[in-house]
């Protein structure tokens, strides 16, 4: 558990945000200039900001209140930078290592190849940081902070510097990494942060303007990011009709064959505009996926156009609809209805 | 080499090499820490620590050698502590040719170093910091090895720039064969004797071949400082 309560002046800037951080990966969401990167910096203690309190796992990092601030090599909190500022004249092996013989606990031998291996360096060990790809820089940056042991850590924008074919060669390994340590992650990319976070924490000028699960941010629910819809569901059957059905806590969806094993979790991203709604349960129809739904909130969007949450179990997700629709079906909020979802995206993994 | 150059010439070249050695081995450690304080972040007082590193930059060799023989002569009251308290004597011996040459490099060697510690990214140490190292720490294991290319290449220099000085070390400890005659003195030396002129010539000559041979070793080694691994 995390707790961050920041005030800081910077000039015209003022960082004024509070907010909390549970397991798993919570995005902290803005534009650039929404005091994303100051926030991490605070918590890493590489600033040092004016008045806060910053409290991970029990541990108090800075209490400017009480005149508590740990120094940064002392805070065991990792990050892992954009530039991933390994070091150059050290090789893979020295940069991984770094943080690990430096550590209070230190990861067992085991560990650490199981760290290498599920980050696929085992063949760069030797190298200069200098002969690395952008994209096998970042991942000896995660693994080299993963090997540190920390308590908490800090990414800021680590997939910003690479191209979108590098960027999707990091994401599944961020994915894998969900579990091994609490982290927060900066981004500004919608895309990331319905891939990646549990949780997300929007940001705006330096404020805090909304904190909710990543459910509640592809629906919209919290911030202007709607984008239709998250759902973490586990493979539960491989179909001979080549389809794969997945269950969630709301019911089954059936999708195409995926290249997964039976059990295995995974999170399915629905678009907003392949989403459609009937008040009535829809009997001869092509599509595979009918959601018994509830309608939690109408937003007209534009002139023409309108957002209708919905929940399904525990998933919330977002159809965007016409407002002659709209009004022709009479939607409002409390009503149930079926929601169609025409086709749903699956993340590759590695 | 014998071939070459008489007994006396050897003496001024070997005496030349070791006042050079002892005057960067000395002033190195001075101007590591000179430059690792101008190079952190403004604290008072850093413009005039700045100005007085640079005097020896700007003042005439000739006035600095004057300073040193009005500050350290045996009659001076630093000069008879330190000849009391520690046998150090540095008038009119080759001991002091190398604190005047360490003193007249000194500038080259903080400039040079401050500039190899200043491009080292600052976001390395954060990065060091993060990962759980302390300043000593940060110091030995980045800041170091970073600079270390171009500290070479810094004391190379002023390596070279030692073997050729000359205003300071003459006013300062004279001119005395075997003792301070370094091979700018000899040449001197040579060109006031009559029929010198052949003696001065195989001494420039041997004066630039030795400072080619020292630039480019230097060179080497501040591009392979630029170029990091």
């Amino acid at each position: 558990m995390i707790e961050i309560s920041l005030r800081h002046r910077l000039g015209a800037f003022t960082l004024d945000a509070e907010f909390r951080a549970g397991p798993g990966i919570t995005a902290l969401f803005g534009p650039s200039g929404a005091g994303k990167t100051s926030i991490v910096n605070a918590i890493a203690g590489l600033v040092h900001p004016c008045e806060g309190r910053i409290v991970v796992d029990g541990c108090v990092l800075l209490d400017t209140e009480n005149g508590i601030d740990i120094p940064a090599h002392q805070r065991r909190i990792a990050c892992v930078f954009q530039d991933a500022r390994l070091f150059p004249h050290m090789n893979v092996k020295a940069n991984l290592l770094f943080g690990w013989r430096r550590a209070q606990t230190r990861a067992s031998e085991g560990e650490i190849t199981r760290i290498i291996t599920m980050l696929g360096l085992e063949h760069l060990l030797a190298r200069k940081p200098a002969r690395l790809s952008g994209g096998e820089k970042s991942r000896v940056g995660l693994g080299r902070a993963l090997l540190s042991s920390p308590t908490l850590l800090l990414l800021d924008e680590p997939l910003a510097a690479l191209d979108d074919a590098r960027k999707s060669e990091i994401l599944p390994y961020l994915e894998r990494l969900r579990d091994e340590v609490p982290m927060l992650y900066v981004s500004h990319s919608v895309d990331e942060v319905l891939r990646l976070s549990n949780d997300v924490v929007l940001l705006r000028d330096g404020h805090v303007t909304g904190t909710g699960s990543v459910f509640q941010f592809a629906s919209g629910e919290i911030g202007d990011a709607a984008t239709g819809g998250v759902i973490d569901a586990r493979v539960t059957a491989h179909r001979d009709d080549g389809l794969s059905e997945l269950s969630f806590d709301g019911g089954m969806l059936i999708v195409s064959r995926v290249n997964r094993t039976i059990g295995s979790a995974l999170r399915v991203r629905i678009r907003a505009e392949d989403v459609m709604l009937a008040r009535e349960e829809p009997r001869a129809i092509s599509a595979n996926n009918v959601l018994p739904a509830e309608i939690l909130d109408v937003r007209e969007t534009s002139a023409a156009q309108a957002d209708i949450i919905l929940r399904c179990g525990a998933a919330h997700f977002t159809a965007r609809i016409t407002r002659a629709s709209l009004a022709r079906l009479g939607l409002a909020p409390g009503q149930k209805v079926f929601a169609i979802v025409k086709s749903v995206t699956i993340d590759p993994q590695i | 080499m014998s071939g070459y150059l008489t007994a006396e010439e050897t003496q001024a070249l070997l005496l030349s090499l070791r006042v050079s050695f002892v005057a960067v081995a000395v002033a190195l450690p001075f101007a590591l820490a000179t430059a690792l304080l101008l190079s952190r972040r403004n604290f008072p007082g850093k413009l005039l620590i700045d100005g007085i590193v640079h005097v020896p930059l700007v003042l005439p060799p000739v006035a600095m050698g004057y300073l040193l023989l009005i500050a350290l002569g045996t009659r001076a009251p630093l000069g008879a502590w330190l000849l009391a308290h520690f046998g150090l004597r540095f008038v009119f011996s080759w001991t002091g040719a190398a604190l005047a040459a360490a003193i007249i490099t000194f500038p080259f060697q903080v400039r040079g170093i401050r500039l190899s510690l200043e491009s080292i990214d600052k976001g390395l140490h954060d990065a060091a910091r993060t990962l759980g190292a302390g300043a000593l720490d940060r110091f030995i294991n980045i800041t170091l090895p970073l600079a270390l290319p171009g500290i070479v290449a810094v004391a190379i220099t002023a390596f070279a720039a030692s073997l050729g000085e000359f205003g300071a070390i003459i006013t300062f400890v004279s001119n005395i064969p075997g003792e301070t005659r370094t091979l700018p003195l000899a040449i001197y030396t040579a060109l006031q004797t009559p029929g010198g002129e052949a003696e001065a010539a195989r001494l420039a000559a041997l004066s630039i071949a030795l400072a080619l041979v020292f630039m480019t070793i230097a060179e080497y080694a501040a591009r392979r400082a630029r170029t990091k691994p």
